[in-house]
């Protein structure tokens, strides 16, 4: 089991992660993070996504003529995303009604088709769906952290509106961490996302340089008592 | 006929078998909640409409006594407004508008603007926008109470000089950072409200 998921979940969250690794999907990735709540919402939006399709992509992978895999791909995530908007619309129309913009901007999110072709199309059901799941977290932690920067530092809330997505009673969840703050226009435009993600991109990166230069060092102490 | 034209009709049927398949899956699931998705579009409507002309106040079906009316000067929208009018007893109570106001920070506001038959307002809100988040999208309902304070006021409260935002010497604020949004939303109101008030008697015409 574990020698299975623990690498599919480890490569979803951090290693793979496919906001700072791969840079995929950066389309709707910095159009809506620009708040928490908007960054969350359109996560999960991603997340059932992309567990449906690799699901199915996964199912029919045998069916599947390898010339013609790319086409099938768009024809399945069009298709599922269409279906999920549709029932949204129809028995979630408070959440659709919030999540409902965010829900087109998953076609062009090439995250998907990516996870399709590299991963769902080679194993089977179980990791498939699995890596669907942890990919589509991983990219909603990013979402969620970027979106909270950005709303910090451009409008000085945390969470606001989270009454929007959770209902009246989280209308307290929101967080005004700076009264009569002036706010910080560029931030939540477009360059804001930008500069906000090479950022994490490069605290990745450095936290990811340390591990290896520590992981060096053990194993230096480690084969000096073999040596002597 | 040779192996590559047989690989290629092979491939090709598969490819045409999995878009029926595709499109099978989005037709099924349209007719199971095409129903479903226009009674939630007309349950929203409706709770709009309610928002500022309360059901209590008129019994006429307002979601089916609408008149459309053509592109006007007036109105300054490149599309048609559609009008939805409560009466109670047949006799007038309110007219909703759905008012653009073409010139927002980036692109067109959509408002609903509900008048009362003497011409005071009875609310405005905004249906969808496009304007920056933080700044301009105050002019929603859910994030300030801007919007709000519009109920009651008409064409001579406050007077016609002071229909503008308070850098341009009226009597309504505008956001720091934003002027441009409120702006657009003051002229929209006002000019809905000048519509209805040299169309009024037209506007409430019964149309069988």
């Amino acid at each position: 089991m574990n020698e299975v998921y623990g690498p599919i979940i480890r490569d979803g969250l951090w290693k793979n992660n496919p906001a700072l690794v791969q840079l995929l999907g950066l389309c709707p990735l910095l159009a809506v993070s620009n708040t928490t709540i908007n960054g969350l919402g359109l996560g999960l939006a991603t997340t059932l996504t992309l567990v449906a399709s690799n699901g199915l992509v996964s199912l029919l992978r045998k069916q599947i003529p390898d010339e013609a895999r790319l086409p099938v791909f768009v024809m399945i995530i069009a298709s599922i995303v269409t279906a999920i908007e549709l029932s949204m619309n129809a028995w979630f129309h408070e959440l659709y009604l919030i999540l409902g913009i965010f829900i087109p901007l998953i076609v062009t999110n090439c995250a998907i088709t990516g996870r399709a072709e590299a991963f769902a199309a080679r194993n089977p059901v179980g990791p498939a769906i699995v890596d669907g799941l942890m990919m589509g977290i991983g990219f909603t932690a990013v979402l969620v952290l970027l979106g909270a920067m950005r709303e910090l530092i451009g409008q000085g809330t945390i969470l606001s509106e989270a009454h929007l997505m959770f209902g009246e009673g989280a209308r307290n969840l929101s967080i005004v961490l700076f009264e009569h703050y002036r706010g910080f226009l560029m931030v939540l435009l477009p360059p804001g996302a930008f500069i906000g993600l090479g950022l994490i991109v490069a605290l990745k990166n450095v936290i990811d340089a340390r591990q290896k230069a520590k992981q060096a060092k053990v194993t230096t102490t480690e084969a000096v008592p073999a040596n002597a | 006929m040779n192996n590559i034209q047989k690989q290629v009709l092979s491939v090709g049927l598969v490819l045409a078998g999995f878009a029926i398949g595709a499109t099978s899956i989005v037709a099924v699931t349209e007719a199971y909640t095409h129903d479903k998705i226009i009674e939630n579009e007309r349950q929203t409507l409706l709770s709009a409409i309610n928002a500022l002309v309360d059901s209590s106040e008129y019994d006429n079906d307002i979601l089916t006594d609408v008149i459309t009316l053509p592109k006007t000067k007036l109105l300054a929208t490149k599309e048609e407004t559609t009008v939805y009018r409560a009466r109670k007893n047949n006799s007038p109570i309110a007219a909703v508008f759905t008012s653009i106001a073409p010139n927002g920070y980036s692109g067109s506001i959509k408002l609903l603007v509900g008048v009362y038959h003497d011409g005071t307002l009875a609310g405005v809100r905004v249906i969808s926008h496009k304007e920056t988040p933080g700044l301009g999208d105050k002019i929603n309902e859910k994030k300030t109470n801007w919007i709000l304070k519009f109920k009651g006021l008409s064409l001579t409260n406050p007077v016609d000089s002071q229909w503008a935002v308070k850098k341009d010497g009226g009597a309504f604020d505008q956001f720091t950072g934003a002027t441009i949004t409120p702006r657009a939303v003051v002229t929209a109101v006002k000019k809905s409200l000048q519509f209805f008030e040299q169309n009024r008697d037209e506007l409430f015409k019964e149309t069988k």
